[in-house]
Parts: C-alpha cells; sequence; structure tokens
C-alpha cells in the first residue's frame, strides 16, 4: 500500500482513522495532565470545576500552588543538581571513549566496545542494586580496615550521579562516536602540516567539529538523567529527586499541582527535545 | 594515511593510549562489571549473624520453593513479551505509514509527533493514564455520560491498565527502528509486487516483512528489555496486585532489607534478559552492536 498503488477508498479511509486513533492514544494522556493543571479542584480528577491558576501561584492550604511548594521546588532542584553532573562527567567520558573507539587500534578493542554497549541492555533496577551493593561493600571495608566512614557511599546523590552516570556515558559514547566518524581526519592532518601543535588542531578543528554531537549528547544525558527512576529509586538517600518526590504523591494521591508541575515539564523538556533535533539536523548538512 | 594511527611508534604512543582509555576502563570496571561481580558474589552467600557470611545457593533455593516469587517471575516474562507483541502489532501500520505513505514534510511532522511525548518523563505519562483510567477519571465519566455505564467504572489496577500503560510507554523505541528499516525499502519493490499480480497481504509477507526484519528484531529486543525492568508503570497502573518482578527485587532491597535473596532476584532478572535478548539477537541474525549501535 504506497501511494502509486490504486486502493480502494474504503482502506485508504480505514488507515487514515487508524493513525488518527492512534495519535489521539498517543496524546491524551499528556493533554489531560495539561488540562487538569487549570482544573478548580482537590483532585486530578473529574468533574471539571471551572478553571484556576491556584495550582501555579496558589499559596493558601489546600490550594498550594507549584511556584509555593518548597518540597517540590527542592527536589527539582536535587534533579537539576544531579542531571548537571551526571552531564557534564558522561560527556566528558563519551568524547574520550568516542575518540578511543574511532580513531586507535589496540587488542580487545571489539571486546570492550560491546561491554560498553551493556549498560543499555541491563535493567535500570539491577544496575541500580549492582551498584547499591558493591559501594556498600567499598564502605565497610574501608571502615573495617581504616576505621573510615565514607559517607558518599552510602545511598544519597553521590550514589544517584553514579548509577545514572553508569548508562547514560553509554548513549553519549554512541551519539559522539557517530559523529566522529564523519570527520575528514585529512583535515586535521592539515592542520598539522600548517604548523599546528596536536592540541591546536583539535581544539580548532576536531572539536568545533564535534559541537553539534557534543550539545546534542549533553541534551540527551540532561534529559535521561533529569528522568530517570529506575536506578534512582535504588540508590536514593535522603534527598529525593524530582521523579522521587513525584512518585511518592502520586501514591499517597495529590491535588492537581503535580499536574501544574507535569505541565512546565513538558513544556521544558519538548522544547528541549526539539533543540536537540535542529542541533543535529543542522549538523547534517 | 591515518595521522592518529601511524603515531605508534615509541612509549609515548602507549602512554597516550593508556591515558585516553583510563576514563572508560574506570566506568566499565567501577561502575559495571565489578558491581555484577559483587552482586552475583552477594547472592551466593547466607548471612549467619551480624557481619558473618556463608556461601550457600539457599537464596536461589528460597525463589524456587516460594510460589509467589517464580509465579512473579514467569508472570512478569510472559506480561513482557505480550506487551512486545502488542506493540510490534500497533506500531508496524504506524511506521509503515510514515515511512511509505506520507510524502515529503508531512513525514517529518509525523515522526517528530510520534517521538515528543516520550521526551516527556515516564511519570508524567504515567500520570496521564492514571487521571484517563480511574473511576473518578475522563473515560469513565465519558462513559457515564453517554449513557454506557450506570456509574463510575474503575479500570485502574488490573492487568490491562498495566498492558496500556507498557504499550504507551514503549512504542518509541519500536516505531524509530521500523521507519528507518522501512525508509530504506524500495518502492519500485512494493510496485513489482503488485505487478506480478500479489494483493496487500502477500506483498506484506513477502517482501516488506522480511525486509523490515532487522528493524521488527531491535524493535522487539529493547522493548522487551525495558518492559522487564519497569517498576513505574505496573506499580502506579496495576497497584497492589501488579506482581511484576522488579517490586520484588525493591521489596527485597529497601523494605526486607535482605540484599542476599535481593541479589539472586536481581541476577535472576539479569539472567531472563540476557537470555531472551541473545535468542532474540540469534533467530533475526543480528549484533548487538548494530541492534542498540
Amino acid at each position: 500500500m504506497i501511494p502509486s498503488i490504486p486502493q480502494p477508498k474504503f482502506y485508504k479511509g480505514l488507515y487514515s482513522t487508524y493513525i488518527a486513533l492512534f495519535f489521539v492514544y498517543l496524546s491524551a494522556p499528556l493533554i489531560v495532565v495539561g488540562v487538569f493543571a487549570f482544573n478548580d479542584s482537590l483532585f486530578p480528577s473529574m468533574p471539571w470545576e471551572g478553571g484556576t491558576l491556584a495550582w501555579f501561584f496558589g499559596n493558601e492550604d489546600p490550594y498550594i500552588g507549584i511556584f509555593n511548594d518548597t518540597k517540590l521546588l527542592e527536589s527539582v532542584g536535587v534533579s537539576a543538581f544531579v542531571a548537571f553532573w551526571v552531564t557534564v562527567l558522561s560527556v566528558t567520558v563519551g568524547t574520550c571513549n568516542a575518540f578511543l573507539f574511532e580513531r586507535s587500534k589496540f587488542p580487545g578493542k571489539n571486546l570492550l566496545y560491546i561491554v560498553s554497549l551493556s549498560p543499555l541492555v541491563i535493567p535500570g533496577v539491577i544496575l541500580g542494586i549492582s551498584i547499591l551493593v558493591f559501594s556498600n561493600a567499598i564502605a565497610n571495608g574501608i571502615e573495617e580496615a581504616i576505621g573510615w566512614d565514607l559517607e558518599f557511599l552510602r545511598p544519597g546523590l553521590f550514589l544517584v550521579i553514579i548509577g545514572q552516570f553508569a548508562f547514560v556515558t553509554t548513549i553519549t559514547t554512541l551519539v559522539i562516536s557517530a559523529r566522529l566518524r564523519k570527520f575528514d581526519v585529512s583535515l586535521e592532518e592539515a592542520a598539522l602540516n600548517l604548523g599546528a601543535t596536536r592540541r591546536a588542531a583539535l581544539w580548532t578543528i576536531t572539536i568545533p567539529f564535534l559541537k553539534p554531537a557534543l550539545i546534542g549528547a549533553g541534551i540527551v544525558a540532561f534529559l535521561m538523567s533529569f528522568e530517570n527512576f529506575n536506578t534512582t529509586l535504588m540508590l536514593v538517600g535522603s534527598d529525593a529527586p524530582l521523579t522521587i518526590a513525584m512518585f511518592d504523591r502520586l501514591k499517597q494521591g495529590s491535588t492537581p499541582v503535580l499536574n501544574a508541575l507535569s505541565l512546565l515539564l513538558m513544556v521544558v523538556s519538548g522544547g528541549l527535545a526539539l533543540l536537540s533535533v535542529f542541533v543535529q539536523r543542522d549538523s547534517k548538512n | 594515511m591515518n595521522k592518529s594511527a601511524s603515531i605508534t611508534t615509541g612509549g609515548t604512543f602507549r602512554f597516550g593510549l593508556l591515558l585516553l582509555a583510563m576514563p572508560l576502563l574506570l566506568w566499565l570496571f567501577l561502575l559495571v562489571i565489578l558491581p555484577h561481580v559483587d552482586l552475583f558474589l552477594v547472592s551466593m552467600r547466607e548471612r549467619i549473624s551480624y557481619g558473618k557470611y556463608e556461601f550457600s545457593l539457599i537464596n536461589y533455593i528460597e525463589f524456587f520453593a516460594e510460589p509467589l516469587y517464580w509465579n512473579t517471575y514467569v508472570r512478569t516474562a510472559v506480561m513482557s513479551i505480550f506487551a512486545t507483541a502488542l506493540t510490534l502489532i500497533i506500531g508496524f501500520p504506524v511506521s509503515y505509514y510514515i515511512a511509505k505513505v506520507m510524502r515529503g514534510k508531512g513525514k517529518n511532522v509525523l515522526f517528530l509527533m510520534c517521538l515528543i511525548p516520550f521526551w516527556v518523563s515516564e511519570l508524567v505519562r504515567t500520570f496521564g493514564w492514571m487521571i484517563l483510567l480511574r473511576e473518578s477519571g475522563v473515560i469513565s465519566n465519558f462513559l457515564q455520560w453517554a449513557g454506557l455505564a450506570d456509574g463510575p467504572v474503575e479500570m485502574l489496577y488490573n492487568d490491562a491498565a498495566i498492558m496500556v500503560g507498557l504499550v504507551y510507554t514503549s512504542m518509541l523505541f519500536m516505531v524509530v527502528p521500523l521507519v528507518s528499516v522501512l525508509d530504506s525499502l524500495d518502492d519500485s519493490l512494493i510496485e513489482a509486487g503488485y505487478d506480478l499480480g500479489g494483493n496487500t497481504f502477500t506483498v506484506t509477507r513477502d517482501i516488506v516483512i522480511p525486509h523490515a526484519m532487522p528493524g521488527i528484531a531491535s524493535g522487539c529486543i529493547v522493548v522487551f528489555m525495558l518492559t522487564l525492568g519497569n517498576y513505574l508503570t505496573p506499580n502506579l497502573l496495576g497497584g497492589k496486585d501488579s506482581l511484576w518482578f522488579t517490586e520484588q527485587i525493591y521489596t527485597q532491597f529497601i523494605t526486607r532489607f535482605n540484599w542476599e535473596s535481593g541479589s539472586a532476584f536481581g541476577f535472576l532478572l539479569l539472567i531472563l534478559s540476557s537470555v531472551i535478548v541473545w535468542v532474540g539477537l540469534k533467530l533475526s541474525k543480528q549484533t548487538l552492536s548494530e541492534t542498540v549501535g
């Protein structure tokens, strides 16, 4: 069934209807989340009680809007902090890995490449518990040996950052490698022939070429970290990142303040998504 | 030829290479390989008293002796396979429509529309389904308004709700590989199929599906893995009776603080996921690098 093959109108209509229904299915949950952010009711459910902005700006109990909900705002801060470090670490290591895999030859490279893809096939919960168990073993070992209690190896933000970094790095490595593969090495050679040092050639020729991939990988890393749940769940301590805080609220049943927050998240991550699509598209030309 | 590959003489090369490989080695050994080895070791021991452990298979024996555990395990696997199949069946026509029926700008727009929802946190998406499906939710109210139901209908907290959520959450990972593989199918092959007397059914069976096989395989593998390891969707949409294996792992670790048995469960889930991924790769004659890379 392609446009150049004539088909009965009935089938064409049926097919289009199916596609339309699919997009209704795709958008329905997101639309209701957004719409109920404006419902003047204590629960994010029917009936519709009229519009309000209280779930954004409200400041009197129980109408506490998102901009006055200190607990949720704090957790947004925690998530941003975690995502920032995960992004910095994973883009840096991802860049090193890309150079290693694309530019150098050494025995065992293929095996190493497969191992570095493996975090993608390890369920997030298991990655979380394995890092939890291992860091706890190290912490206990150090405490027994020299009596230091290394607090950062116990569940908390450090472990959350490390755990997310463990799998996000695979993705940044793939994104940056794909771009580096397209790089024409003769450009770098030309720079070297013209008297540039290796460092200068790298910074003025190669890194600018990689920039779209670096930005794209950075955005993806930030979003993946910000939205991660499974790995974070197993490693979290007393400071809850946003996904964990929202999960707890959802389980208890919450006011539509969660809808307001979700709407803001959708706007921001939708914007970032479009940005990364355009950054990567420009780099193709 | 290659400048960087040609500087292979002398000690500077080895040292430089080692320096470049350092982050990778630290990452893989400290965060991936050693933790999983340790997880395995912990799963193979029994706690005798405070700080004292002994080698034992008790954690694995317990798993097989307690029907709740392995029932949950099998149930998780079966439901994940079912969710994967459903995602494929729903996603395939959509991918085909985007790749083959649409032309020009509309194609990119439609593809982008498929992607955008998945940049939003899984939590938000699941929250949306809760608002739609719950007793006081949108669909229940709509059914009453339309006169199809007499009272509020609870659609949350059952297996169907879990399935809806899982398929929704996985859709992106099926549509993207399918669109890219169908995009590479030459229209003239389909036309030739029709010219030679085929109909939509035979052309799809003999031309489109064989060509799309690599995409189908990689989509299914990724979707299966993500579904198996999902915690959020079964937990929120399935409620108390969701019985997902990741919840058992969470209970052992966090609620019961029984790390030994939790590690064994984690390892069993890892084995299940690896075996099915491996079988999928073998059956479709793909490699891991091609599938996720």
